[in-house]
Protein backbone atom coordinates (compact mmCIF):
# COMPACT_ATOMS: atom_id res chain seq x y z
CA UNK A 1 0.00 0.00 0.00
CA UNK A 2 1.15 3.11 -1.02
CA UNK A 3 0.52 6.48 -3.02
CA UNK A 4 1.78 7.15 -6.02
CA UNK A 5 2.40 10.84 -7.55
CA UNK A 6 1.81 11.47 -11.30
CA UNK A 7 4.71 14.24 -11.65
CA UNK A 8 4.96 16.09 -15.06
CA UNK A 9 8.43 17.03 -16.98
CA UNK A 10 8.90 19.19 -19.31
CA UNK A 11 12.09 20.54 -20.71
CA UNK A 12 14.64 18.50 -18.00
CA UNK A 13 11.88 20.46 -15.15
CA UNK A 14 9.61 19.21 -12.97
CA UNK A 15 6.08 21.66 -13.49
CA UNK A 16 5.50 23.73 -11.01
CA UNK A 17 2.00 21.73 -11.04
CA UNK A 18 3.68 18.87 -10.22
CA UNK A 19 5.42 20.07 -7.64
CA UNK A 20 1.84 20.89 -5.63
CA UNK A 21 1.12 17.59 -6.90
CA UNK A 22 3.73 16.01 -5.11
CA UNK A 23 3.66 17.81 -2.16
CA UNK A 24 -0.12 17.02 -1.80
CA UNK A 25 0.57 13.45 -2.48
CA UNK A 26 3.12 12.98 0.50
CA UNK A 27 0.52 14.52 3.05
CA UNK A 28 -2.14 12.09 1.97
CA UNK A 29 0.92 9.15 2.34
CA UNK A 30 1.68 10.76 5.79
CA UNK A 31 -1.97 10.88 6.44
CA UNK A 32 -2.41 6.76 5.85
CA UNK A 33 0.74 6.15 7.03
CA UNK A 34 2.87 5.35 4.42
CA UNK A 35 5.15 6.75 1.86
CA UNK A 36 4.99 8.41 -1.48
CA UNK A 37 6.53 7.49 -4.65
CA UNK A 38 6.44 9.11 -7.92
CA UNK A 39 6.14 8.15 -11.46
CA UNK A 40 7.91 10.71 -14.05
CA UNK A 41 6.39 11.39 -17.37
CA UNK A 42 7.63 14.02 -20.38
CA UNK A 43 11.35 14.90 -20.50
CA UNK A 44 12.98 14.48 -17.24
CA UNK A 45 16.81 15.25 -15.78
CA UNK A 46 17.70 12.94 -12.68
CA UNK A 47 19.13 16.20 -10.48
CA UNK A 48 16.03 17.66 -10.53
CA UNK A 49 13.54 14.60 -10.13
CA UNK A 50 16.23 13.60 -6.99
CA UNK A 51 14.91 17.12 -5.83
CA UNK A 52 11.16 15.99 -5.18
CA UNK A 53 12.55 14.67 -1.91
CA UNK A 54 11.99 18.78 -0.23
CA UNK A 55 8.21 18.01 -1.67
CA UNK A 56 8.30 14.65 0.77
CA UNK A 57 8.46 12.26 -2.00
CA UNK A 58 10.57 9.00 -1.36
CA UNK A 59 11.42 7.31 -4.45
CA UNK A 60 11.00 8.57 -8.14
CA UNK A 61 10.56 6.06 -11.18
CA UNK A 62 11.54 7.02 -14.28
CA UNK A 63 11.37 5.73 -18.00
CA UNK A 64 13.85 7.12 -19.96
CA UNK A 65 12.16 5.81 -23.39
CA UNK A 66 12.73 8.90 -25.52
CA UNK A 67 9.10 8.57 -26.97
CA UNK A 68 7.92 9.50 -23.88
CA UNK A 69 9.30 13.21 -23.99
CA UNK A 70 5.80 14.45 -25.41
CA UNK A 71 1.89 13.03 -24.34
CA UNK A 72 0.86 9.50 -25.74
CA UNK A 73 -2.44 8.79 -23.74
CA UNK A 74 -1.60 4.99 -24.60
CA UNK A 75 1.81 4.89 -23.75
CA UNK A 76 1.59 7.33 -20.45
CA UNK A 77 -1.61 5.14 -19.59
CA UNK A 78 0.57 1.71 -19.50
CA UNK A 79 3.35 3.21 -17.88
CA UNK A 80 1.50 4.43 -14.69
CA UNK A 81 -0.84 1.65 -14.42
CA UNK A 82 2.04 -0.71 -14.54
CA UNK A 83 4.04 1.79 -11.74
CA UNK A 84 0.69 1.83 -9.61
CA UNK A 85 0.89 -1.92 -9.81
CA UNK A 86 4.82 -2.51 -8.75
CA UNK A 87 3.88 -0.02 -5.36
CA UNK A 88 0.94 -1.24 -4.84
CA UNK A 89 -0.63 2.28 -4.95
CA UNK A 90 -4.19 2.66 -2.65
CA UNK A 91 -3.77 6.19 -4.20
CA UNK A 92 -2.56 7.80 -7.25
CA UNK A 93 -2.74 11.68 -7.39
CA UNK A 94 -2.05 13.93 -10.42
CA UNK A 95 -2.37 17.13 -11.93
CA UNK A 96 -5.40 18.51 -12.76
CA UNK A 97 -4.19 19.37 -16.33
CA UNK A 98 -4.69 18.25 -19.79
CA UNK A 99 -2.08 14.99 -19.43
CA UNK A 100 -3.79 14.77 -15.90
CA UNK A 101 -7.21 14.79 -17.01
CA UNK A 102 -6.49 12.38 -19.98
CA UNK A 103 -4.42 9.49 -18.09
CA UNK A 104 -6.59 9.15 -14.81
CA UNK A 105 -9.91 8.68 -16.62
CA UNK A 106 -8.42 5.59 -18.36
CA UNK A 107 -6.79 4.68 -15.25
CA UNK A 108 -9.76 4.86 -13.02
CA UNK A 109 -11.26 2.14 -15.81
CA UNK A 110 -8.30 0.28 -15.85
CA UNK A 111 -7.23 -0.32 -12.30
CA UNK A 112 -11.41 -0.07 -10.94
CA UNK A 113 -10.56 2.93 -9.45
CA UNK A 114 -13.04 5.93 -8.07
CA UNK A 115 -11.83 8.92 -9.88
CA UNK A 116 -12.16 13.00 -8.62
CA UNK A 117 -11.12 15.74 -10.58
CA UNK A 118 -10.48 19.22 -9.65
CA UNK A 119 -9.88 18.38 -6.21
CA UNK A 120 -9.10 21.63 -4.09
CA UNK A 121 -8.11 20.41 -0.68
CA UNK A 122 -6.93 17.60 1.28
CA UNK A 123 -9.10 14.42 1.69
CA UNK A 124 -10.78 13.62 4.95
CA UNK A 125 -9.95 9.89 5.81
CA UNK A 126 -12.80 9.14 8.90
CA UNK A 127 -15.36 7.00 9.54
CA UNK A 128 -13.74 4.76 6.61
CA UNK A 129 -15.09 6.84 4.19
CA UNK A 130 -12.77 8.43 1.66
CA UNK A 131 -14.13 12.36 1.04
CA UNK A 132 -12.54 15.03 -0.96
CA UNK A 133 -13.38 18.67 -2.09
CA UNK A 134 -13.81 19.62 -5.25
CA UNK A 135 -14.79 22.29 -7.62
CA UNK A 136 -17.99 21.87 -9.62
CA UNK A 137 -20.46 24.25 -11.33
CA UNK A 138 -17.45 26.23 -12.96
CA UNK A 139 -15.93 27.85 -10.01
CA UNK A 140 -19.64 28.57 -8.87
CA UNK A 141 -20.00 26.16 -6.06
CA UNK A 142 -18.03 22.93 -4.13
CA UNK A 143 -18.98 19.49 -3.61
CA UNK A 144 -17.68 16.79 -1.17
CA UNK A 145 -17.38 13.96 -3.18
CA UNK A 146 -17.13 10.07 -1.33
CA UNK A 147 -14.99 8.12 -3.28
CA UNK A 148 -16.24 4.22 -2.77
CA UNK A 149 -13.95 2.19 -4.73
CA UNK A 150 -10.71 0.54 -3.03
CA UNK A 151 -8.66 2.85 -5.12
CA UNK A 152 -8.79 6.52 -5.43
CA UNK A 153 -7.65 8.60 -8.19
CA UNK A 154 -7.43 12.34 -7.48
CA UNK A 155 -6.27 15.16 -9.90
CA UNK A 156 -5.39 18.61 -8.00
CA UNK A 157 -6.08 21.65 -9.19
CA UNK A 158 -2.97 23.95 -9.55
CA UNK A 159 -2.59 26.69 -7.33
CA UNK A 160 -5.11 25.15 -4.41
CA UNK A 161 -1.83 23.31 -2.44
CA UNK A 162 1.46 25.46 -1.48
CA UNK A 163 4.31 23.05 -2.17
CA UNK A 164 6.49 21.75 0.34
CA UNK A 165 10.14 22.64 0.42
CA UNK A 166 12.14 20.67 2.70
CA UNK A 167 15.65 22.27 1.76
CA UNK A 168 18.05 19.52 1.35
CA UNK A 169 16.08 16.49 1.24
CA UNK A 170 16.50 14.26 -1.75
CA UNK A 171 14.33 11.15 -3.62
CA UNK A 172 16.14 7.89 -4.87
CA UNK A 173 15.66 7.79 -8.43
CA UNK A 174 15.23 4.52 -9.79
CA UNK A 175 15.20 3.16 -13.61
CA UNK A 176 11.76 1.56 -14.28
CA UNK A 177 10.53 0.28 -17.80
CA UNK A 178 7.02 -0.39 -18.38
CA UNK A 179 8.11 -2.95 -21.53
CA UNK A 180 6.26 -0.41 -23.74
CA UNK A 181 5.63 -1.72 -27.63
CA UNK A 182 5.34 0.19 -30.69
CA UNK A 183 1.33 -0.08 -30.24
CA UNK A 184 1.55 1.60 -26.95
CA UNK A 185 2.62 4.34 -29.29
CA UNK A 186 0.16 4.38 -32.00
CA UNK A 187 -1.91 7.51 -30.72
CA UNK A 188 1.54 9.74 -30.39
CA UNK A 189 1.29 13.20 -31.46
CA UNK A 190 2.65 13.33 -35.58
CA UNK A 191 3.72 17.00 -34.60
CA UNK A 192 3.94 19.62 -31.86
CA UNK A 193 3.30 23.19 -32.44
CA UNK A 194 4.10 25.54 -29.61
CA UNK A 195 2.45 29.12 -29.47
CA UNK A 196 4.16 32.42 -28.37
CA UNK A 197 2.92 33.01 -24.85
CA UNK A 198 3.42 37.02 -23.89
CA UNK A 199 6.09 37.04 -21.59
CA UNK A 200 6.86 33.46 -21.56
CA UNK A 201 4.90 32.46 -18.89
CA UNK A 202 1.76 29.99 -19.25
CA UNK A 203 -1.38 30.82 -18.70
CA UNK A 204 -2.56 27.02 -17.01
CA UNK A 205 0.74 27.19 -14.63
CA UNK A 206 0.56 31.45 -14.26
CA UNK A 207 0.56 32.65 -10.60
CA UNK A 208 -0.27 36.26 -12.24
CA UNK A 209 -2.62 37.04 -14.72
CA UNK A 210 -3.11 40.15 -16.63
CA UNK A 211 -6.05 40.04 -18.55
CA UNK A 212 -8.51 42.17 -20.69
CA UNK A 213 -11.59 42.54 -22.14
CA UNK A 214 -14.11 44.35 -24.51
CA UNK A 215 -12.96 47.78 -22.77
CA UNK A 216 -9.56 47.58 -24.47
CA UNK A 217 -10.81 48.67 -27.83
CA UNK A 218 -8.80 46.52 -29.96
CA UNK A 219 -6.34 44.36 -30.46
CA UNK A 220 -3.57 47.55 -31.19
CA UNK A 221 -3.96 48.43 -27.33
CA UNK A 222 -2.98 44.95 -26.14
CA UNK A 223 0.74 46.16 -25.70
CA UNK A 224 -0.70 47.60 -22.18
CA UNK A 225 -1.82 44.34 -20.96
CA UNK A 226 1.58 42.70 -22.54
CA UNK A 227 3.64 45.91 -20.57
CA UNK A 228 2.13 45.22 -16.83
CA UNK A 229 1.98 41.02 -17.10
CA UNK A 230 5.99 41.39 -18.44
CA UNK A 231 6.66 43.63 -15.41
CA UNK A 232 4.97 41.57 -12.77
CA UNK A 233 6.18 38.12 -15.14
CA UNK A 234 2.38 37.41 -15.60
CA UNK A 235 0.55 35.23 -18.08
CA UNK A 236 -1.78 37.40 -20.52
CA UNK A 237 -5.47 35.94 -20.85
CA UNK A 238 -8.61 37.40 -22.75
CA UNK A 239 -12.41 37.53 -21.82
CA UNK A 240 -14.90 35.70 -24.45
CA UNK A 241 -15.69 38.36 -26.44
CA UNK A 242 -11.92 39.50 -27.21
CA UNK A 243 -11.15 35.76 -28.51
CA UNK A 244 -14.58 35.61 -30.53
CA UNK A 245 -13.56 38.90 -32.31
CA UNK A 246 -9.92 37.27 -32.72
CA UNK A 247 -8.32 40.36 -30.55
CA UNK A 248 -6.55 37.30 -28.85
CA UNK A 249 -5.94 33.80 -29.54
CA UNK A 250 -8.37 31.28 -28.50
CA UNK A 251 -6.17 30.01 -26.15
CA UNK A 252 -6.17 33.17 -23.59
CA UNK A 253 -9.65 32.62 -23.39
CA UNK A 254 -10.35 32.37 -19.62
CA UNK A 255 -14.21 31.67 -18.23
CA UNK A 256 -16.65 29.04 -17.82
CA UNK A 257 -16.22 27.28 -21.58
CA UNK A 258 -12.44 28.91 -21.82
CA UNK A 259 -9.73 28.11 -19.72
CA UNK A 260 -10.22 28.13 -15.45
CA UNK A 261 -7.61 29.95 -13.92
CA UNK A 262 -6.77 29.84 -9.85
CA UNK A 263 -3.79 32.22 -9.91
CA UNK A 264 -2.66 34.34 -6.84
CA UNK A 265 -3.60 37.58 -8.74
CA UNK A 266 -5.87 38.22 -11.34
CA UNK A 267 -5.84 41.65 -12.73
CA UNK A 268 -9.24 42.31 -15.08
CA UNK A 269 -8.89 44.99 -17.15
CA UNK A 270 -11.65 46.74 -19.19
CA UNK A 271 -13.56 42.98 -18.52
CA UNK A 272 -17.21 44.17 -16.73
CA UNK A 273 -17.59 40.43 -14.80
CA UNK A 274 -20.58 38.53 -16.84
CA UNK A 275 -21.55 35.34 -14.94
CA UNK A 276 -19.66 33.53 -17.22
CA UNK A 277 -16.20 35.30 -17.11
CA UNK A 278 -16.58 35.10 -13.35
CA UNK A 279 -16.88 31.11 -13.31
CA UNK A 280 -14.12 31.07 -15.02
CA UNK A 281 -11.70 33.46 -12.33
CA UNK A 282 -13.81 33.60 -9.04
CA UNK A 283 -11.16 30.46 -7.33
CA UNK A 284 -8.35 33.36 -7.85
CA UNK A 285 -6.96 34.73 -4.54
CA UNK A 286 -6.92 38.22 -5.24
CA UNK A 287 -8.85 39.79 -8.06
CA UNK A 288 -8.59 43.01 -9.29
CA UNK A 289 -10.47 45.07 -11.35
CA UNK A 290 -10.14 47.99 -13.48
CA UNK A 291 -12.92 49.69 -15.42
CA UNK A 292 -14.20 52.67 -15.88
CA UNK A 293 -18.16 51.90 -15.44
CA UNK A 294 -18.41 52.06 -11.61
CA UNK A 295 -21.19 49.62 -12.19
CA UNK A 296 -19.59 46.80 -13.52
CA UNK A 297 -20.78 43.65 -11.61
CA UNK A 298 -17.17 42.16 -11.35
CA UNK A 299 -16.81 45.17 -8.49
CA UNK A 300 -18.63 42.94 -6.68
CA UNK A 301 -15.92 39.70 -6.64
CA UNK A 302 -12.75 42.11 -6.50
CA UNK A 303 -10.79 42.60 -3.58
CA UNK A 304 -9.14 45.48 -5.28
CA UNK A 305 -10.65 48.22 -7.49
CA UNK A 306 -9.77 51.09 -9.99
CA UNK A 307 -12.96 52.83 -11.13
CA UNK A 308 -10.82 54.79 -14.08
CA UNK A 309 -9.80 54.55 -17.33
CA UNK A 310 -7.60 51.21 -18.37
CA UNK A 311 -5.44 53.37 -20.53
CA UNK A 312 -4.54 55.98 -17.65
CA UNK A 313 -4.54 53.79 -15.29
CA UNK A 314 -2.17 50.25 -17.00
CA UNK A 315 0.61 52.68 -18.04
CA UNK A 316 0.84 53.97 -13.94
CA UNK A 317 0.53 50.67 -12.17
CA UNK A 318 3.51 49.03 -15.09
CA UNK A 319 5.51 52.15 -13.79
CA UNK A 320 4.60 51.40 -10.13
CA UNK A 321 5.77 47.92 -10.52
CA UNK A 322 9.17 48.85 -12.61
CA UNK A 323 9.71 50.92 -9.59
CA UNK A 324 9.52 48.09 -7.07
CA UNK A 325 11.34 46.01 -8.73
CA UNK B 1 -19.92 7.03 -41.03
CA UNK B 2 -21.44 6.40 -37.85
CA UNK B 3 -21.38 9.37 -35.46
CA UNK B 4 -22.17 8.98 -32.05
CA UNK B 5 -22.48 12.46 -29.92
CA UNK B 6 -23.09 12.52 -26.04
CA UNK B 7 -24.94 15.36 -25.08
CA UNK B 8 -25.82 16.72 -21.25
CA UNK B 9 -28.41 18.60 -19.69
CA UNK B 10 -26.74 21.14 -17.46
CA UNK B 11 -28.10 24.54 -16.22
CA UNK B 12 -28.16 28.03 -18.19
CA UNK B 13 -24.94 29.47 -18.06
CA UNK B 14 -25.89 32.12 -16.50
CA UNK B 15 -27.60 30.88 -13.61
CA UNK B 16 -26.75 31.28 -10.26
CA UNK B 17 -26.43 27.96 -8.51
CA UNK B 18 -27.98 27.17 -5.09
CA UNK B 19 -28.83 24.06 -3.36
CA UNK B 20 -31.33 22.42 -1.43
CA UNK B 21 -31.87 23.19 2.36
CA UNK B 22 -29.66 19.77 3.17
CA UNK B 23 -26.96 20.82 0.69
CA UNK B 24 -27.45 17.67 -0.64
CA UNK B 25 -28.77 18.39 -4.44
CA UNK B 26 -28.65 21.01 -7.14
CA UNK B 27 -31.76 23.60 -6.41
CA UNK B 28 -33.48 23.10 -10.39
CA UNK B 29 -36.82 25.32 -9.47
CA UNK B 30 -36.60 28.17 -12.17
CA UNK B 31 -33.70 27.24 -13.54
CA UNK B 32 -33.31 26.57 -17.59
CA UNK B 33 -31.63 23.86 -18.59
CA UNK B 34 -29.03 23.82 -21.77
CA UNK B 35 -27.14 21.70 -24.29
CA UNK B 36 -23.94 21.66 -22.82
CA UNK B 37 -21.58 24.10 -24.26
CA UNK B 38 -19.11 22.12 -24.87
CA UNK B 39 -21.35 19.14 -26.43
CA UNK B 40 -22.85 21.71 -29.04
CA UNK B 41 -19.16 21.78 -30.64
CA UNK B 42 -19.39 18.12 -31.05
CA UNK B 43 -22.63 18.15 -32.17
CA UNK B 44 -21.70 20.56 -35.03
CA UNK B 45 -18.62 19.52 -36.28
CA UNK B 46 -19.75 15.95 -36.18
CA UNK B 47 -23.27 17.28 -38.48
CA UNK B 48 -20.60 19.12 -40.71
CA UNK B 49 -18.99 16.15 -40.87
CA UNK B 50 -21.41 14.00 -42.15
CA UNK B 51 -22.99 16.66 -44.96
CA UNK B 52 -19.03 17.07 -46.00
CA UNK B 53 -18.95 13.12 -46.96
CA UNK B 54 -22.51 12.98 -48.43
CA UNK B 55 -23.33 10.02 -46.46
CA UNK B 56 -23.47 9.00 -42.73
CA UNK B 57 -25.61 9.36 -39.58
CA UNK B 58 -25.55 11.46 -36.64
CA UNK B 59 -26.83 10.04 -33.72
CA UNK B 60 -27.17 12.09 -30.00
CA UNK B 61 -27.08 10.04 -26.94
CA UNK B 62 -28.04 11.51 -23.52
CA UNK B 63 -28.19 9.71 -20.00
CA UNK B 64 -30.83 11.35 -18.41
CA UNK B 65 -34.45 11.32 -17.03
CA UNK B 66 -37.36 12.30 -19.28
CA UNK B 67 -36.83 15.98 -18.62
CA UNK B 68 -34.30 16.17 -20.95
CA UNK B 69 -36.16 15.34 -23.93
CA UNK B 70 -36.40 19.17 -25.09
CA UNK B 71 -32.84 19.56 -24.87
CA UNK B 72 -32.38 16.45 -27.10
CA UNK B 73 -35.43 17.40 -29.59
CA UNK B 74 -33.28 20.64 -29.93
CA UNK B 75 -29.95 18.90 -31.24
CA UNK B 76 -32.31 16.92 -33.70
CA UNK B 77 -33.45 19.96 -34.95
CA UNK B 78 -29.29 21.60 -35.15
CA UNK B 79 -29.30 17.99 -37.26
CA UNK B 80 -28.59 14.93 -35.45
CA UNK B 81 -30.05 12.10 -37.27
CA UNK B 82 -31.83 10.37 -34.34
CA UNK B 83 -31.53 10.25 -30.56
CA UNK B 84 -31.20 7.87 -27.81
CA UNK B 85 -32.21 8.28 -24.02
CA UNK B 86 -30.38 6.33 -21.65
CA UNK B 87 -33.68 6.42 -18.82
CA UNK B 88 -31.62 7.23 -15.72
CA UNK B 89 -29.97 10.19 -13.88
CA UNK B 90 -26.39 10.65 -14.80
CA UNK B 91 -25.10 10.01 -11.03
CA UNK B 92 -21.43 9.61 -12.15
CA UNK B 93 -18.98 9.70 -14.58
CA UNK B 94 -17.85 6.36 -14.53
CA UNK B 95 -22.34 5.21 -14.71
CA UNK B 96 -22.78 7.82 -17.52
CA UNK B 97 -19.33 6.39 -19.22
CA UNK B 98 -20.41 2.84 -19.05
CA UNK B 99 -24.16 3.67 -20.60
CA UNK B 100 -21.57 5.19 -23.67
CA UNK B 101 -19.74 2.28 -24.20
CA UNK B 102 -22.39 -0.24 -24.24
CA UNK B 103 -24.51 1.87 -26.80
CA UNK B 104 -21.47 2.96 -28.95
CA UNK B 105 -20.44 -1.17 -29.10
CA UNK B 106 -23.54 -2.02 -29.65
CA UNK B 107 -24.32 0.04 -32.90
CA UNK B 108 -21.02 0.35 -33.65
CA UNK B 109 -20.35 3.51 -33.87
CA UNK B 110 -17.23 4.94 -36.08
CA UNK B 111 -16.78 8.32 -34.00
CA UNK B 112 -18.21 8.88 -30.69
CA UNK B 113 -17.72 12.86 -29.88
CA UNK B 114 -18.70 14.71 -26.89
CA UNK B 115 -17.56 18.15 -24.95
CA UNK B 116 -14.61 18.40 -22.94
CA UNK B 117 -16.91 18.44 -19.75
CA UNK B 118 -20.40 19.39 -18.66
CA UNK B 119 -19.95 22.44 -17.40
CA UNK B 120 -22.01 21.63 -13.87
CA UNK B 121 -19.93 18.43 -12.81
CA UNK B 122 -16.75 19.93 -14.80
CA UNK B 123 -15.54 16.12 -14.52
CA UNK B 124 -13.50 15.66 -17.93
CA UNK B 125 -13.57 12.42 -17.47
CA UNK B 126 -16.19 10.39 -19.72
CA UNK B 127 -14.32 10.59 -22.83
CA UNK B 128 -11.19 8.88 -21.25
CA UNK B 129 -13.17 6.20 -19.56
CA UNK B 130 -15.59 5.47 -22.33
CA UNK B 131 -12.18 4.92 -24.51
CA UNK B 132 -11.11 2.49 -21.95
CA UNK B 133 -14.20 0.66 -21.99
CA UNK B 134 -14.25 0.56 -25.32
CA UNK B 135 -10.50 -0.55 -25.95
CA UNK B 136 -9.99 2.56 -28.54
CA UNK B 137 -7.99 5.79 -28.80
CA UNK B 138 -8.54 8.64 -27.36
CA UNK B 139 -8.16 12.47 -28.44
CA UNK B 140 -8.99 15.17 -25.16
CA UNK B 141 -9.02 18.00 -25.34
CA UNK B 142 -9.87 18.24 -29.30
CA UNK B 143 -9.43 21.93 -31.11
CA UNK B 144 -9.85 20.38 -34.86
CA UNK B 145 -11.33 17.33 -36.44
CA UNK B 146 -10.94 16.29 -40.03
CA UNK B 147 -11.59 13.24 -41.30
CA UNK B 148 -10.36 11.46 -44.31
CA UNK B 149 -11.55 8.42 -44.85
CA UNK B 150 -10.96 6.44 -41.81
CA UNK B 151 -8.31 8.23 -40.48
CA UNK B 152 -8.84 11.29 -38.63
CA UNK B 153 -6.43 14.61 -38.38
CA UNK B 154 -7.09 15.86 -34.34
CA UNK B 155 -5.52 18.90 -32.88
CA UNK B 156 -5.06 18.85 -29.28
CA UNK B 157 -4.60 21.09 -27.01
CA UNK B 158 -1.10 20.77 -24.41
CA UNK B 159 0.13 23.67 -21.78
CA UNK B 160 1.52 26.33 -24.20
CA UNK B 161 0.81 24.47 -27.35
CA UNK B 162 -1.15 21.97 -29.64
CA UNK B 163 -0.39 18.65 -30.87
CA UNK B 164 -1.16 17.17 -33.97
CA UNK B 165 -2.66 13.62 -33.76
CA UNK B 166 -3.88 11.42 -36.31
CA UNK B 167 -5.93 8.30 -35.37
CA UNK B 168 -7.93 5.71 -36.85
CA UNK B 169 -11.52 4.96 -36.23
CA UNK B 170 -13.37 4.01 -33.71
CA UNK B 171 -11.86 6.58 -31.80
CA UNK B 172 -13.39 9.03 -29.17
CA UNK B 173 -12.54 12.52 -28.88
CA UNK B 174 -13.62 15.67 -26.73
CA UNK B 175 -14.39 18.89 -28.30
CA UNK B 176 -13.53 22.46 -27.49
CA UNK B 177 -13.32 25.96 -29.05
CA UNK B 178 -12.01 26.93 -31.71
CA UNK B 179 -13.71 23.44 -33.75
CA UNK B 180 -16.39 24.87 -34.98
CA UNK B 181 -18.82 27.95 -34.78
CA UNK B 182 -21.91 26.01 -33.04
CA UNK B 183 -25.21 26.24 -34.73
CA UNK B 184 -28.64 27.03 -33.90
CA UNK B 185 -31.42 25.15 -35.22
CA UNK B 186 -33.71 27.09 -37.77
CA UNK B 187 -37.51 26.37 -37.99
CA UNK B 188 -36.99 23.75 -40.72
CA UNK B 189 -34.81 21.90 -38.19
CA UNK B 190 -37.39 22.15 -34.96
CA UNK B 191 -40.51 21.27 -37.77
CA UNK B 192 -38.50 18.01 -38.67
CA UNK B 193 -37.27 17.63 -35.40
CA UNK B 194 -40.79 16.35 -33.86
CA UNK B 195 -40.55 13.61 -36.50
CA UNK B 196 -37.01 12.16 -35.65
CA UNK B 197 -36.58 8.94 -33.90
CA UNK B 198 -35.47 9.08 -29.95
CA UNK B 199 -35.32 5.73 -28.23
CA UNK B 200 -35.49 5.10 -25.00
CA UNK B 201 -33.26 2.34 -23.16
CA UNK B 202 -33.03 1.43 -19.64
CA UNK B 203 -29.17 1.87 -18.01
CA UNK B 204 -26.60 -1.24 -18.05
CA UNK B 205 -23.60 -1.90 -16.23
CA UNK B 206 -22.75 -1.08 -12.24
CA UNK B 207 -23.31 1.95 -9.95
CA UNK B 208 -21.51 4.97 -9.50
CA UNK B 209 -18.18 5.07 -7.96
CA UNK B 210 -18.33 8.31 -6.63
CA UNK B 211 -21.06 10.12 -4.51
CA UNK B 212 -21.76 13.94 -4.10
CA UNK B 213 -22.14 14.03 0.29
CA UNK B 214 -22.63 17.80 -0.18
CA UNK B 215 -22.50 21.05 -2.34
CA UNK B 216 -21.41 24.42 -0.88
CA UNK B 217 -21.15 27.96 -2.19
CA UNK B 218 -17.36 29.80 -2.17
CA UNK B 219 -16.64 32.22 1.07
CA UNK B 220 -18.64 35.76 0.00
CA UNK B 221 -16.08 38.28 -0.62
CA UNK B 222 -15.13 40.78 2.16
CA UNK B 223 -16.42 43.65 -0.36
CA UNK B 224 -13.91 46.12 -3.04
CA UNK B 225 -11.24 47.81 -1.87
CA UNK B 226 -11.38 51.18 -3.99
CA UNK B 227 -7.90 52.93 -5.11
CA UNK B 228 -8.55 55.81 -7.00
CA UNK B 229 -7.52 56.50 -10.42
CA UNK B 230 -5.56 59.13 -9.77
CA UNK B 231 -2.90 57.51 -7.69
CA UNK B 232 -3.20 53.35 -9.67
CA UNK B 233 0.29 53.02 -8.22
CA UNK B 234 -0.54 52.75 -4.81
CA UNK B 235 -2.54 49.58 -5.86
CA UNK B 236 0.82 47.55 -6.41
CA UNK B 237 2.01 48.60 -3.17
CA UNK B 238 -0.93 47.53 -1.25
CA UNK B 239 -0.43 44.12 -3.68
CA UNK B 240 2.96 43.28 -2.39
CA UNK B 241 2.64 44.69 1.06
CA UNK B 242 -0.80 44.41 2.13
CA UNK B 243 -1.83 41.17 0.08
CA UNK B 244 1.19 39.91 -0.23
CA UNK B 245 0.90 38.48 -4.17
CA UNK B 246 3.88 40.35 -5.67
Amino acid sequence: MSVLVVVECDGGEVKKSSLEVASYGSQVAQMLGTTATAVAVGEATEANLAQLGEQGISKVLYDAEPRLKDFVNGAYTKLIAAAAEKEGAQVIVLANSNIGAAVGSRLSVRLKASLATNVVELPKNDGGSFTVKRGAFSGKAFADVVLTGDRKILAVKKNSIEALHEAGKTAQVEAFSASLSDADFADAPKQVVMQDQAGGVLLPEADRVVSGGRGMKGPENWHLIEDLAKALGAATACSKPVSDVDWRPHHEHVGQTGITVSPNLYIACGISGAIQHLAGVNSSKVIVVINKDPEAPFFKAADYGIVGDVFEVLPKLTQAVKELN
Amino acid sequence: MKFLVCISNVPDTTTKITFTPDNKEFNKAGVQFVINPWDEYALTRAIELKEAQGSGTVTVLNVGEADTEPNIRKALAIGADDAIRVNAAPTDAYFVAQQIAAIAKEGAYDVILMGKESIDYNGFQVHGMVGELLGIPTVAPAMKLDMSGNTATLEREIEGGKEIVEVNTPFVASCQQPMCEPRIPNMRGIMTARTKPLKVVEPVGEGARTAVAEYALPPKKQGVKLIPAESAGDLIKLLRNEAKVI
